[in-house]
Parts: C-alpha cells; sequence; structure tokens
C-alpha cells in the first residue's frame, strides 16, 4: 500500500541558525528507513510523467521501486544508466521545475521527492560500495575535451567507456568547472565532486590542469597531434556589470571573483592564503541560484547584514526554491522589486553604501515574465561595504578568438547543433553553458552525453 | 608540478627562476603573462614572462619578495616543484613598426621592462633604457639591459649610482633633448603604478604614444572574475585579457592605485606571521 502523505518526508538538515556561521552541508540526507518511506509515496504511474522532465531521462519509477525493495545498489545502477552524475544532480537539480514539476502526486500535495531520493542512493552507494571500475578496451582512437565542468567530465565519461583516449584540457589548476568555483560546500561538498573525478581517472581519462584552450593550445594544433574529435564544454564564464557609478570601487566584486575566492580557493579556510574582506553588511545583486550562494557565503563569512537586491518579485526568482528558502531561514533579507543605480563609497574609494531605486512590474517581456519598471521618486539608500554582482555570465569570447571558424551567435554563444553538438568546424562539437548561456547542471550533462555519442559515430563514419 | 630548473638571486629582494613548462615556453611571447601556484594552500598570483627558452622548455620570471605566495616561491631551491604555472596569458607586446623607443623600468620592473628592450632592439629598434632603482645595492641586470638596449640610462634616487633622480627626470632630459625631431615613436613604462602615472604625465606634454603594464590584483587570468578589471579611456577592461598593456594616457591611474591597495593589509599580516613562523623554527 502506497504512503498517502501529502507531504514530502522533510530531509534532515543542519539548524539555519547554526549552519549559517559554517561551510559544512546544509541537507544531511535520507536515511535508509526514511528513503523507502518517501519511496513509498510514489505510485509507479505507467505512463511515468516524470521521466519526460529530466532533460537525461533517469528511470524514475524504476529506481524508485528498487528503493522501496531496500535494492539501494541496483537503484543507483538504475540512475547511473542515464546520469553519470547522480550525487551532483540529486543535489542541485531544479527539481521542482522538472521531474518533480510533473509527478501526479503534485494534483494533491507535493510531489514525490525525487531529488532527494536520488541523492540518497548516490550517497548509499558512495559510502557501501568500493568497486574497482573496470579499464575498458581501447580502441586506439585520441579525443580531447576542453574544459571540465558537468558538460565535459560526461563527455569524457562516455567517450571513455566506449575505449576512447580521453583527455581533458583545463584552464584552472583544479578539474569540475562551476562545481568546483561556483556552487559552495555547504551545497555540494568537494569531495562528492572530486570522487566522481576521480573515477574518471580510474577509467583512464587523462587531466592536464593549468591548459587555456584557444591560447596555449588551439583547436588546430590539437588536430595536428592526432584528436579526431574535439569538445568544447568551456561553460559560461564572463561576469556581467550593470554598468552604474561606483562598480570599481574596492569591495565590488562580481558573483565569480566572491565565490572562487571562497570555493576554489578557500578564503574561508584559515590554512589557505586568499584574501578575502571582512565585511559587515552586503548587498548581492540579483535572483538565481548564483546570488543566493553568494549571499549564504557572504553570511558565513560573518556578516551581519546581506541582502539579496532583486529587480523582480519573488515568483519570478530564477533560484531554486529550495535555495530561496533556506537563504530565507538563514537571515538573508530580501529586498525585491529593487534596482540598484549607483554604488556610493568614501573618500578612500572604499564602497560604503548603494542606492537602489524601488521597481513595479510592468507589461511581460520576450522572456515571458513581467518586466519590472522604476518607480519615480523611490531612490533610497542601503548601507553597505561590500556589493555582489550576481546577474548573470555570458561564454568567454578566448575559445571563440582564437578558433578560426568557429561561429558563435550575437550573445556570443556557441552555435552547435541540438541533438549532436556539432559546431560549424568538422569534427568540433560543443556543449553546455558556452552554447546555451548560463543554465544548468543536468543540462550541460545532457549536452555532453549527446556529443560523446555524435563523435563516436563521427570518428566510426570515418574509418 | 612544474619542476624550477634554475634559481638566481639579484638582490635581496630580488629572485630570477626558470621553470620547466614546455607548453607556455612554446607559445610565450613579450608583454605576456603566467599564474602560479607555489603549493596547494596557496594563492594564485600573476608574474611577467621575463624569458622563455622554446627548445629547452623553460620559462623564465623574475619575482620581487612582497608578500607571502613571493616569499614561499623565493625559498624554493633548483630541482624543486612548485604545484601550478598557468599561461602564457594576456596579449603580446606589439613591437611592429617601432623605429626608436624609450623603455623605462622602475625597481623591480627593469626586470619586466628589459624584455621589451629586448624585444624592440632585436626587431631594429633603436633603444634607450632607463632603469630606476632606490640606490646602488638594489641595482640588478646591469648586463643584461646592456645588451637589450643602444644606451642604458641608470638612476638611482639617491644617486649612489648613474644619474641621481627619479626616472622621470631622465624621461624629461632625453624628450626634450628630441623635441625638435621628435623622433620617438615609443615609450613603454613599466614598476609601480605611481612610477607609470608620472611617466605617463611627462609623456603627455610631447604627445608620445606611451605604453604600460599594469598587473593588478588577478586571479584567473583568463577573463572569468573581473578582479582585474581597470579603467582605460572611461571603459572598464579585464587586465588579463585586454592587457596587461595599455595606452598610459587613458589609464585611470588614481583608480588603479587605489584597488590595488585592496587587500594590503590581510596580505601584510599572513606575510609577517609567515616570517615569524620561519624565524621560530629556525
Ligand atoms: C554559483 C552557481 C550556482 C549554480 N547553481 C546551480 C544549481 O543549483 N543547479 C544547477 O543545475 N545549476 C546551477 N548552476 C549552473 C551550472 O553550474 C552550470 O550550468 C554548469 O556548471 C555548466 O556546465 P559546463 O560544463 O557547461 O560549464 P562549467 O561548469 O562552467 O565548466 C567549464 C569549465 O571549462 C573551463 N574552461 C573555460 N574556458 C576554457 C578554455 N579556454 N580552456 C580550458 N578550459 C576552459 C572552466 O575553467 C571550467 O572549469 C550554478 C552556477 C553557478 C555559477
Ligand atoms: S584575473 Fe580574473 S578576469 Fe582577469
Amino acid at each position: 500500500m502506497a504512503n498517502m502523505s501529502k507531504t514530502k518526508l522533510p530531509i534532515p538538515e543542519q539548524d539555519p541558525l547554526v549552519r549559517n556561521s559554517n561551510f559544512d552541508e546544509v541537507a544531511l540526507g535520507y536515511t535508509e528507513e526514511m528513503a523507502v518511506e518517501e519511496a513509498e509515496r510514489c505510485l509507479n504511474c505507467k505512463n511515468k510523467p516524470c521521466e519526460a522532465g529530466c532533460p537525461v531521462n533517469v528511470k524514475i519509477p524504476e529506481f524508485i521501486t528498487l528503493i522501496k525493495e531496500n535494492d539501494f545498489e541496483g537503484a543507483y545502477k538504475k540512475i547511473k544508466e542515464t546520469n553519470s552524475l547522480p550525487a551532483v544532480c540529486g543535489r542541485v537539480c531544479p527539481q521542482e521545475t522538472q521531474c518533480e514539476a510533473l509527478c501526479v502526486r503534485t494534483k494533491n500535495g507535493e510531489s514525490v521527492g525525487i531529488g532527494r531520493l536520488e541523492r540518497f542512493a548516490a550517497d548509499w552507494y558512495m559510502k557501501n560500495v568500493d568497486e574497482k571500475a573496470e579499464k575498458p578496451t581501447p580502441n586506439g582512437h585520441k579525443v580531447a575535451v576542453i574544459g571540465s565542468g558537468p558538460a565535459g567530465l560526461t563527455c569524457a565519461g562516455d567517450l571513455v567507456q566506449l575505449g576512447y583516449d580521453v583527455t581533458i584540457f583545463e584552464a584552472f589548476h583544479k578539474s569540475g568547472g562551476v562545481l568546483v568555483y561556483g556552487i559552495p560546500e555547504f551545497r555540494l561538498p568537494k569531495a562528492i565532486v572530486q570522487a566522481e573525478i576521480d573515477k574518471l581517472l580510474e577509467l583512464g581519462v587523462k587531466l592536464e590542469t593549468n591548459v587555456l584552450g584557444g591560447k596555449v593550445i588551439t583547436v588546430d594544433e590539437l588536430f595536428e597531434q592526432g584528436y579526431e574529435a574535439i569538445f568544447l564544454g568551456t561553460g559560461a564564464g564572463l561576469p556581467m556589470f550593470m554598468n552604474i557609478p561606483g562598480e570599481n570601487y574596492n569591495g565590488v566584486y562580481s558573483a565569480n571573483e566572491f565565490l572562487t575566492r571562497i570555493n576554489l580557493m578557500k578564503a574561508y579556510r584559515g590554512d589557505y592564503d586568499t584574501p578575502i574582506g571582512v565585511f559587515k553588511n552586503v548587498a548581492v545583486v540579483g535572483g538565481g541560484n548564483v546570488a543566493m550562494d553568494s549571499a549564504r557565503c557572504a553570511k558565513r563569512l560573518g556578516a551581519e547584514n546581506v541582502y539579496i537586491v532583486y529587480r523582480r518579485s519573488e515568483v519570478e526568482m530564477p533560484a531554486r526554491l529550495e535555495e530561496v528558502h533556506h537563504a530565507k531561514e538563514e537571515g538573508i533579507i530580501f529586498k525585491i522589486l529593487c534596482n540598484p543605480v549607483e554604488i556610493l563609497a568614501d573618500d578612500r574609494g572604499y564602497v560604503d553604501g548603494i542606492r537602489c531605486i524601488e521597481m513595479e512590474l510592468g507589461e511581460p517581456d520576450d522572456s515571458g515574465r513581467r518586466r519590472p519598471v522604476p518607480k519615480e521618486g523611490s531612490e533610497f539608500e542601503l548601507e553597505v561595504d561590500c556589493v555582489v554582482m550576481a546577474i548573470g555570465t555570458s561564454p568567454n569570447p578566448i575559445m571563440k578568438d582564437n578558433t578560426p571558424g568557429l561561429e558563435v551567435n550575437r550573445r556570443g554563444c556557441i552555435v552547435a547543433d541540438e541533438s549532436t553538438g556539432q559546431t560549424s568546424l568538422e569534427g568540433v562539437y560543443a556543449g553546455g553553458d558556452a552554447v546555451t548561456g548560463a543554465a544548468t547542471v543536468i543540462l550541460a550533462m545532457g549536452a555532453g552525453k549527446d556529443a560523446a555519442k555524435a563523435m563516436d559515430e563521427y570518428i566510426r563514419s570515418k574509418k | 608540478m612544474y619542476k624550477i630548473t634554475f634559481k638566481k638571486r639579484l638582490n635581496e629582494q630580488v629572485v630570477q627562476m626558470e621553470i620547466l613548462a614546455p607548453l607556455v615556453a612554446k607559445k610565450a611571447q613579450p608583454g605576456q603573462f603566467i599564474i602560479l601556484r607555489v603549493n596547494e594552500e596557496g594563492e594564485r598570483i600573476p608574474l611577467t614572462i621575463a624569458g622563455y627558452d622554446r627548445e629547452k622548455g623553460t620559462v623564465q620570471v623574475i619575482f620581487q619578495i612582497v608578500g607571502k605566495t613571493t616569499l614561499s616561491l623565493s625559498q624554493k631551491e633548483e630541482g624543486e616543484f612548485i604545484s601550478d604555472f598557468a599561461g602564457p596569458l594576456g596579449k603580446p607586446s606589439e613591437i611592429e613598426g617601432v623605429q626608436k623607443a624609450i623603455v623605462v623600468g622602475g625597481g623591480l620592473g627593469t626586470a619586466i621592462a628589459y624584455p621589451y628592450a629586448k624585444a624592440l632592439h632585436d626587431n631594429g629598434a633603436e633603444v634607450d633604457m632607463i632603469a630606476g632603482f632606490k640606490t646602488k645595492d638594489l641595482v640588478i641586470l646591469e648586463d643584461e639591459m646592456k645588451r637589450a638596449c643602444t644606451r642604458l640610462h641608470i638612476m638611482t634616487d639617491d644617486g649612489s649610482y648613474g644619474g641621481s633622480g627619479m626616472v622621470t627626470v631622465r624621461l624629461k632630459e632625453l624628450l626634450e633633448e628630441d623635441k625638435e625631431k621628435n623622433s620617438y615613436d615609443l615609450v613603454v613604462a613599466i614598476g609601480p603604478l605611481i612610477m607609470m602615472k608620472f611617466c605617463a604625465l611627462t609623456t603627455k606634454e610631447y604627445g608620445v604614444k606611451t605604453v604600460v603594464s599594469l598587473n593588478p590584483i588577478m586571479i584567473d587570468g583568463t577573463g572569468m572574475c573581473g578582479g582585474c578589471r581597470v579603467t582605460v579611456g572611461g571603459e572598464t577592461k579585464f587586465a588579463c585579457v585586454d592587457g596587461p598593456e595599455f595606452d598610459a594616457h587613458q589609464v585611470d591611474f588614481d583608480e588603479a592605485i587605489r584597488r590595488s591597495a585592496f587587500y594590503k593589509e590581510q596580505e601584510t599580516k599572513a606575510y609577517e606571521a609567515h616570517k615569524c613562523r620561519l624565524e621560530e623554527m629556525r
């Protein structure tokens, strides 16, 4: 008999007022009993509406059924058939707009906690099973992957399984892309990402860090060196600023810089050398996951007041629901329908305030969301000593500038075929944020997967 | 891991090193820089490429011990390794077509200015190099510089060696002497921000094209953080990808000076703490 509870079984979490001063993971995960109990809420629908909402078509009711049967290893393997990073996706996917949005149980209550169950299965496997990966038989062909975010890692993982000799080139000293430099430890422990990367290396993937593709090594040079196909998974790492007065004062950061200092360079830990300012009042501009992560990091570094300044209303916020909820619990102050117009500073050029204007929602714009318009005469100032701009990123032009013939659109995104990732250059494929602009982990993985398949077909067709 | 193949102390404060990094050496050009990390807990710091040997696969850097990272780097010996060495980054210097130039280096900046002078000189240009130091004991690379230019003008603040006074004194003299002919087509100034600012002000009077190499706070060096932003001609630029060289007459030096001071306090603390620990260990 199914569990007919209208709500998801809550996932144990660190107390908000404790966790807002540490960097440990917020959600602690289900126990085996809890997982089975939540799994019982799944009705195992015949037509599986949830699966259609998953960009990589995880076999959702099937893995949940295995959890019900206490076959946790089986559940993990079922997810793994189509999703190469379950522990990551279970934590960071926007399930509420994907699989869970289509769950039949939402007609009368909350959806099944699909994300939580996915995470449970992955964590359970990592903790309880220590399987040595078996090296696939080499097929004698070399391929290169530029960028080691979720798109690149997935593509490399699928190709190595097919027997390819895969080399990943990464610009940073560490692989993982946004998973390591952007998303904070308290949401996605870095040990989990590292474990996934280690598995790839075990399978024989080679990793070359400190190599900036395009500049240090070009696409043509890679072909000359015998790589037969190349995947570009270089992400969307170029930070945008608002172009308002005062943005270059001391204490104004892009979210990328703020988060990189904290997450990749571990500025929050005493044993690392990275400096980060010590701030009392912080304003974070934006309403996405990046803004929530920045605000919650600022709080954890000891800021007393942390504001989210967002120009639309809360309904339009692109952040995952859970992150907004967590941020509020941790004491982040939401200034919605507000837009900064100027950043203020003292006579030494250090930020001491931000001037904002109130907004109201007008007619819908191209994105279908109602366009925010300023309310005349409603300007006000917030006293802050740090401002973090989390208003979006676009693809870095380095790859395009150094790859003649590589077509990009007017937003700087690489033009690639939707189902194969094929770019304007033969043998060159692309996917993830580099193609779509800033999007999600799961879409990047999906694109990496599709490209791996197309690259394999391309190389085999050449023979 | 990247091996240190050569190390030499140029003076009390300044160290020259060669690092084995064939991919970097293969592509390096004058004016570009690298980013390195000494160890896992270390910061990423940018250093200008002072030279390279494509055959040996080595890249030369010259640095001054100013903080914790440069101090720990200076304690590494030949044969030891550092964690990371990424590059070449930034745009190369534009030296084509230059016939007569003045290259100004101040303090450690001379180490960066000298390869610039050399590149111009090798390319057939007539080069006056002005190298400024606080005092005689701090003079570095004198022989190298002599070989890399047509005329070397050493200046010391206290007059203990070469000419007496700041580099701008000599710079003004050269430009004044040349006023009629107006034969210099480029001035390059590399050194402390304040020196570059005054060089820019000096050359502006004479209307000679002037280039400076900026070395702001950086993390990635690839354009992804924006920490290195500088205002040039009223527009925000990322020094790591749009530079590091910019038209000196367009740079907002006061803003650059302010931004570069941002982490000074914390860095000084880290440096002092590190020195104390080292002394305790002795
Ligand atoms: C703070 C933050 C929070 C987020 N939260 C979520 C979330 O909760 N859920 C979600 O689904 N998505 C989230 N996202 C979005 C998600 O992380 C991205 O959509 C995803 O990581 C894109 O993957 P990718 O592989 O395309 O690119 P990236 O992860 O950006 O990886 C690109 C990699 O390529 C490297 N690179 C770039 N250029 C070069 C070059 N020329 N040569 C070599 N290497 C290069 C980069 O250093 C990087 O490692 C978040 C993003 C941020 C910034
Ligand atoms: S150093 Fe990060 S953008 Fe220049």
